[in-house]
């Protein structure tokens, strides 16, 4: 029964969509907006957020007559794991995708009062549009719902790499940013359909842009920080597909968030930031259809299946060409923005926006490049890591130069840009640069440029507080210099890990030790231990530097329902550095393969990745404080 | 600079252009060096490999061709397609999945002396992924055997 009344909801959920599409269209002559396409869009996120329930219902009751449940889940599993096996699948991450589409819809329907009713009616029947393709690929190419029969007495188990804490809340987190840019995207053509694209328009967009980025950083970071430490390799980024999915949209989302700015507080680069509107939820679309199409090579896309990547494929082309056309044929009719001198505050974000642009076309190269190759010649590429780093991180060093600059320079125009508070942060850099030649002779260049510009940047984000009356400083001035503060650490961290990073792969017998950095590893021996749904072989390795003694215990992991062996590394952070160790497998001779890595400083790459993030979050509650009290202020005034 | 409204719109819309060519020129030249090509053995067996250059090599292991080396990290193991075989050494914990008869991707560059060194080893991850390059891989050989048969 639960099942057929999911299915229901999201039947309903779709009609009510076309009935909002159907107001928008209609226009005026069927009455009011909010008497009918308001209750619309409230209804529909209630009922597919019903429909998501209903699944997650399935999924922890393990009813195995649930197509869905039977192919990707299992009775013996941990609570929690069939709770989040209700997402870690392709319809049922479909369907959260679009139970997040929808309840941000309702909540766009319930909380924009500031904008006309024509753009709001515009808006919403965008919004409607989307959601209604969405519905329609959920129901047709890929019903979460269906039944089995006869039913299994077993299920066939989750992929154990997706039995992680991290992994259960990574994917809600990505996806309530991808689709808060929907928002952003739906407003963009409200706006395009109605010529209306001022200042009122971005300070509508705004928190949705500023709520999807802060989601999508911590998204990225602890997706990032997942791959580190459950997949035993080491590495923070790979540049695969999947993550590039995620980036793309992220790239975006920031340049978005930096000329929203402008157009909200300057009236300036109005084309642009309706350009980048469309973009930022593009790339969310390509996104998705590059992970669900099953198109590349990636770890993640367990959804091999044509039809449905042709379905997203035809969505893709319908919205972002749509879109694009409107874009188009309307953007001439916008309003001429109000102007600025190339050296000003908008100077260096339009230029901060081209980076992003650069970066993100690059990486947009990259990613679909071995599709194009495959479709033309037949050859088989495969684009990686060398790739990415080195057309990716000069361009991060500019932008990161940008950053030292640009907070400081005043609004509109600058005839003397203020050069003597920029020279204390590149005094910072060029004394990093020279340190680093003396304590770290044999480095990189480019690491050796990011802990110079990492120095430098960590100074000049605090430069904006200067002068200023801190306790009178908005909260959003806070938030830009914690987020800059997050770039700079962050970058300190990459440098650091592919500079400092020592790496020993030994075969050891046990009482035998290897060292890696200043540690010294005993391997203790081996013992089996068992999990809820698992069996291992648990290493014992007592770890020395100095008078510091700690112990490890790496696993290699077998599971029975899919039958996979995992390794699970041991990673302890310390003051420098983290130490991370992977058990191997036992060579014929007894002796036992072993891999240690010393990573100084690596933990700042995610704790900048949180504090660019934090910095968001502080501007969104700082713009949201200050505007209810102007509303309460001007409400009294009135009275 | 005071432009006009016009000269300033111009002057972006140059910019932007400039910016996106750029992206363009920087992606092409990163390509050109540093995408790997999918080669199977018998790709290589026809000459359709650089030695030096960044590769992939797919097929399956050779039955028994597994050895491991003294220094209990390194193996050396042979990649086959059927007709070609690609003599392989990778030095590293290799993944979870790699066994005899299973497919693999190995990452590397080929040597002069026909020896492929790999410094990534790709095996499925789990009985559902399968890289699509391996799928047609094993497609290709089950007609093979079929028509064989």
């Amino acid at each position: 029964m639960i099942a057929e009344a999911g299915l229901a909801a999201l039947w309903l959920a779709a009609a009510l969509a076309l009935l909002q599409l159907g107001v928008a269209v209609a226009g005026p002559r069927i009455g009011d907006v909010r008497g009918i396409a308001v209750p619309a869009a409230v209804a529909q996120g209630l009922l597919t957020l019903f429909a998501f329930a209903a699944l997650i219902a399935l999924f922890v009751r393990t009813d195995l007559s649930v197509q869905l449940v039977a192919a990707n889940s299992h009775s013996l599993k941990p609570f929690i794991y069939r709770f989040s096996g209700a997402w870690g699948n392709h319809e049922g991450s479909m369907l959260l995708w679009v139970t997040v589409l929808a309840v941000a819809g309702a909540a766009l329907a319930l909380l924009e009062r500031r904008l006309p009713a024509e753009t709001i009616r515009a808006t919403l029947g965008a919004q409607a549009a989307l959601a209604l393709g969405f519905f329609a690929f959920l129901l047709i190419a890929s019903n979460p719902f269906a039944r089995l029969y006869p039913a299994p007495a077993e299920g066939q188990g989750l992929n154990p790499l997706l039995q992680d804490p991290g992994l259960a809340f990574h994917p809600p987190t990505l996806y309530l940013g991808y689709v808060g840019l929907s928002v952003a995207f739906s407003l963009a053509v409200g706006a395009l359909i109605t010529r209306d694209v001022g200042p009122a328009l971005a300070r509508a967009m705004r928190p949705w842009v500023l709520g999807a980025w802060v989601l999508l950083t911590l998204g990225i970071t602890a997706g990032s920080y997942w791959a580190y430490y459950e997949l035993g390799w080491g590495g923070w980024w790979f540049w695969d597909p999947v993550e590039n999915a995620s980036l793309m949209p992220w790239l975006a989302a920031t340049a978005l968030l930096h000329s929203v700015n402008v157009l909200a507080a300057r009236g300036g680069l109005r084309a642009w930031t309706i350009m980048l509107a469309v973009v930022a939820f593009s790339m969310s679309m390509v996104g998705t259809f590059l992970v669900r199409s099953g198109i590349l090579t990636s770890v993640h896309s367990f959804a091999i299946d044509p039809r449905r990547g042709t379905f997203i494929l035809g969505l893709l082309v319908l919205y972002v060409g749509g879109a694009l056309a409107l874009f188009a044929w309307r953007i001439g009719t916008v309003r001429e923005g109000a102007r600025f001198n190339l050296v000003s505050r908008e100077g260096a974000l339009v230029a901060n926006n081209l980076l992003l642009s650069v970066i993100l076309g690059t990486v947009f190269v990259g990613t679909l490049y071995p599709i194009f190759v495959e479709g033309l010649t037949g050859d088989k590429i495969s684009v990686g890591p060398p790739y990415f780093n080195a057309v990716s991180g000069p361009i991060v060093l500019l932008l990161a130069l940008l950053l030292f600059i640009g907070p400081l320079l005043n609004w509109r125009f600058d005839r003397r840009p203020n050069l003597r508070r920029i020279a204390l942060p590149l005094c910072v850099a060029v004394l990093a640069l020279v340190a680093t030649f003396i304590w770290a002779g044999t480095i990189g260049l480019l690491p050796r440029l990011g802990l110079a510009m990492a120095a430098g940047l960590a100074v000049a984000a605090f430069l904006p507080l200067v002068g200023r009356h801190l306790g009178r400083t908005p909260l959003a001035t806070w938030g830009m210099v914690i987020s800059h503060l997050g770039v700079a650490v962050a970058i300190a961290g990459a440098a650091s890990d592919s500079a400092f990073t020592r790496e020993t792969l030994t075969a050891v017998r046990v009482g035998e030790s290897a060292s890696v950095g200043p540690w010294s590893v005993r391997f203790a021996g081996v013992e089996p231990v068992a999990g809820p749904n698992w069996t291992a072989v648990e290493g014992h390795l007592v770890a020395t530097r100095g008078d510091a003694r700690e112990t490890f215990a790496p696993q290699s992991r077998a599971f029975s329902d899919p039958p996979t062996e995992t390794n699970e590394a041991a990673i302890r952070t310390f003051v420098d550095g983290q130490l991370y160790t992977v058990l191997g497998r036992q060579e014929s001779d007894g002796r036992w393969q072993l891999r240690l890595w010393w990573k100084p400083m690596v933990t700042l790459i995610w704790l900048g990745g949180f504090l660019i993030a934090f910095g968001g979050a502080l501007a969104l509650v700082g713009r949201w404080w200050r505007e209810r009290r102007q509303r309460i202020r001007a409400e009294e005034a009135f009275a | 600079m005071s432009a006009s409204p016009k000269n300033q719109r111009l002057v972006l819309v140059a910019v932007a252009i400039v910016a996106l060519v750029g992206a363009t020129l920087l992606a092409m030249w990163g390509l050109a060096g540093k995408a790997a090509y999918f080669r199977t053995p018998q790709d290589i067996a026809a000459g359709r490999a650089e030695v030096g250059q960044p590769l992939r090599l797919g097929g399956m292991v050779k039955a028994g061709s597994i050895v491991k080396q003294p220094d209990g990290v390194s193996i050396r193991f042979t990649v086959t397609d059927g007709p070609a075989d690609v003599p392989v050494l990778f030095r590293g914990i290799v993944p979870d999945l790699f066994k005899e008869r299973g497919g693999v991707v190995a990452e590397g560059r080929l040597q002069a002396n026909g020896l492929f060194v790999a410094d990534n080893i790709l095996a499925k991850h789990d009985e559902r992924y399968m890289p699509p390059q391996m799928g047609n891989l094993q497609a290709e050989q089950k007609t093979r055997e079929t028509v064989e048969k």
